[in-house]
C-alpha cells in the first residue's frame, strides 16, 4: 500500500526541511498509510489538543519539535491545556504539574499556534466553512465541526494534530471523504415527551445513548425537533464522542448534511435502533455515579460555555448567591465578548474558569461528597480523573443545588 | 493462534491477551502511572493492562488517549501490544511516537472482530500471518 506524496511532502520526509517536519511526515504517512489513504490533501486550520499536559511524552514531543524553530503552517488554535491564565489563583496543582503544564502550553505558543486555549473553537470568530478541510483534534470539537459546521475533520488526536498544523497536510481518510460521512446507523426517538425533546438536558443524555450505541458508527438522529440550538448540539455531541468514538452525528432535519434521511444515509438502508423514555432514563442514570451525599460543588460549562449559556447562568441565578461553589468553565475569547455578564457572575460569587476544565485539572476545593454537572462529558470523565462522585442534572438543576447548597433534581421531565 | 493480523507498528506480539469486553478511551480510562483501568463504567474496572497484549473491540472518546498510551509506553506501564479490531489512529500516533522519542515499542496491529482470542489466551503473532 503506498500513498501518493507530493514533491514537498517527500522532501519534508527526507528532512530537508528539518527533523520537526520529516517527523511529521512520518506521523503523517504511517496514519494515512494504516488508514488507506491515497493522498494527502491540504488542510486550512487546525485545533491543538496536545498542549494539555498528561505527562513527559507530550513535553518531551512539543519541545523536540519547538526546538527546530518550526512554526505552524496554517492558523491553528489551542485546546484547554493544564493552567487558568487570567485566573492563576484557582490553580491547587503542585508546582511540579505548574511548571511542565506552562511549559508545553509555551512549547504550543512557539511553535506559532494561538492561545485561545479553548475546547469549543467553533464559538471563536473565524470558525471553517461548510465543506472546508481542517485538521481539529479534541472530540467535541471534531464533531461539532463535522456535524453542525459541515467541515471535514477526521478524529484526529494529540501529535498528529501539530503535525498537520506544521505541514498542513492530512492524508485524505476517514471524515475527509464523501462516503465515510454517510450514516450507517439510525437512531430513531419514539415516545419522547414533548417536554423533554424541548429540555436542555435531554441533549446530553441522548448524546450519550447515542454514542454507546454507536461506537464508532456515524449515526443519523431521527425524531427531534427541526430546530436545534448549537448549544444543544454541542451537548449533543460532546456526549456521544465521550460515551463513543463518534466523530459526525446526523440530525435529520437539523444538521447540514442531513435535510433528510436519504441524504443522510446516501440512499442506503443501515441498522435501525428505536430509543424512548426508558432508554434516555436509564442513561441519564447511568450518568449520575452517587445521588446520595452531600454536595461540595456544581461545574457548568464544558465544552466551554457559549456567550448565551453564560447569559443563561445569570438570569438563572437571578441575583442570588451560590452557597455551594459554583463554576463555569468558559472561553477567554467568549469571555470577552460580555463583559457585564462575566461582572454579573463574579458578583454573585460565581468562579470562571478560562483556559482549561475543572474536570482536567485541580481545581476543585474539595474531592468529598458529590459534584453535580449539566455537561455529560464532563460525569463521564471526571470520577476517574479527579476521583469525585459525581451527580447529573440539568442547567436548572445545577444552578438551584448551588444556591440552596444541597443536591436539587427536578424529575418532572423525566416522569 | 490463526488470527489473521495486518502489523501498523512492529513485526510480532507475543503475550498473555487481556481482551476487554466494550471499547475503552485510554484517556480517563487508564492511568499511565499504574497501567490500571480507572473507567468506572468499564466491566473490566481495576484491570491491569501492564505487559499484558491488549486486545481492544475500538476505540472510543478522547483525542487525548495518544498522549496517554505515549506516557505509559515511556514510564514502562504500557501493554506490550495493541490488537485492534479497527484501525485507531489516535492510539497508533500515541506508539509511534513513544517508539520516536523512547526507541520503546508497543506494536500495533488490526485483527478481525472474529478473531476468536480469549482473555488469558497466550497470544503469538507475527508479521508473516498477514494475508
Amino acid at each position: 500500500m503506498t500513498i501518493t506524496l507530493s514533491d514537498r511532502d517527500r522532501a519534508r520526509l527526507a528532512g530537508e526541511e528539518g527533523e520537526a517536519l520529516a517527523l511529521a511526515m512520518r506521523l503523517l504517512v504511517a496514519v494515512g498509510e494504516a488508514t488507506g489513504a491515497d493522498r494527502f490533501i491540504d488542510v486550512s486550520g487546525a485545533h491543538i489538543d496536545s498542549c494539555l499536559y498528561h505527562g513527559d511524552a507530550g513535553l518531551d514531543f512539543a519541545e523536540h519539535l519547538a526546538r527546530d524553530g518550526v512554526s505552524v503552517s496554517v492558523p491553528t488554535t489551542l485546546n484547554v491545556a493544564s493552567l487558568d491564565l487570567l485566573h492563576p489563583e484557582i490553580f491547587r496543582g503542585d508546582d511540579r504539574l505548574a511548571e511542565r503544564g506552562r511549559r508545553l502550553m509555551e512549547a504550543y505558543v512557539a511553535l506559532g499556534c494561538a492561545p485561545t486555549w479553548t475546547c469549543a473553537p467553533y464559538q471563536l470568530p473565524d470558525r471553517p466553512g461548510f465543506g472546508e478541510h481542517v485538521a481539529w483534534a479534541e472530540s467535541n470539537a471534531i464533531v461539532f465541526a463535522n456535524s453542525v459546521l459541515g467541515a471535514r475533520t477526521d478524529r484526529y488526536g494529540d501529535f498528529i494534530d501539530i503535525s498537520a498544523a506544521l505541514t498542513g497536510r492530512v492524508p485524505e481518510s476517514g471524515l475527509h471523504r464523501d462516503e465515510e460521512r454517510l450514516a450507517t446507523v439510525v437512531i430513531r426517538l419514539d415516545g419522547v415527551h414533548d417536554g423533554l425533546l424541548d429540555a436542555d438536558v435531554l441533549f446530553p443524555v441522548l448524546g450519550f445513548v447515542v454514542g454507546r450505541i454507536a461506537t464508532t458508527a456515524v449515526p443519523a438522529v431521527v425524531g427531534l425537533p427541526s430546530s436545534v440550538s448549537e448549544d444543544r448540539l454541542k451537548a449533543l455531541g460532546a456526549a456521544a464522542a465521550s460515551s463513543g468514538g463518534v466523530g459526525l452525528v446526523h440530525v435529520v432535519g437539523v444538521t447540514p448534511e442531513a435535510p433528510d434521511l436519504d441524504a443522510a444515509t446516501g440512499g442506503r438502508k443501515p441498522v435501525e435502533v428505536t430509543i424512548g423514555m426508558d432508554e434516555l432514563r436509564r442513561g441519564r442514570d447511568a450518568l449520575s455515579s452517587s445521588l446520595d451525599g452531600s454536595l461540595t460543588a456544581v461545574s457548568v460549562g464544558t465544552p466551554h460555555a457559549s456567550a448565551d449559556e453564560l447569559r443563561r447562568l445569570v438570569r438563572l441565578l437571578d441575583g442570588r448567591t451560590p452557597t455551594a461553589p459554583l463554576y463555569v468553565n468558559t472561553g477567554r475569547d467568549v469571555l470577552e465578548t460580555v463583559p457585564d455578564v462575566a461582572d454579573a457572575l463574579q458578583a454573585t460569587g460565581v468562579t470562571i474558569v478560562t483556559d482549561t476544565c475543572t474536570y482536567i485539572t485541580p481545581i476543585l476545593e474539595r474531592h468529598d461528597g458529590i459534584v453535580l454537572t449539566d455537561s455529560a462529558k464532563w460525569a463521564y470523565y471526571a470520577p476517574a480523573n479527579l476521583g469525585v462522585e459525581v451527580a447529573f442534572g440539568s442547567i436548572e438543576d445545577c444552578v438551584e443545588s448551588a444556591v440552596t447548597g444541597s443536591l436539587v433534581r427536578d424529575d418532572s421531565v423525566w416522569t | 493462534m490463526d488470527v489473521s493480523a495486518r502489523f501498523l507498528l512492529g513485526d510480532m506480539v507475543e503475550g498473555s491477551a487481556l481482551v476487554l469486553d466494550e471499547p475503552l478511551s485510554l484517556w480517563g480510562g487508564l492511568d499511565p502511572t499504574t497501567g490500571a483501568i480507572v473507567d468506572r463504567l468499564h466491566p473490566q474496572v481495576g484491570a491491569v493492562v501492564t505487559d499484558r497484549v491488549l486486545v481492544l473491540p475500538a476505540g472510543r472518546g478522547s483525542s487525548s488517549s495518544s498522549s496517554v498510551l505515549a506516557e505509559s509506553i515511556r514510564i514502562g506501564t504500557a501493554p506490550r501490544a495493541l490488537v485492534l479490531t479497527e484501525t485507531d489512529q489516535v492510539l497508533l500516533v500515541g506508539a509511534l511516537v513513544a517508539a520516536e522519542l523512547y526507541d520503546r515499542l508497543c506494536a500495533v496491529v488490526v485483527v478481525d472482530p472474529d478473531h476468536g482470542i480469549r482473555d488469558g489466551d497466550s497470544v503469538e503473532l507475527t508479521s508473516g500471518d498477514d494475508r
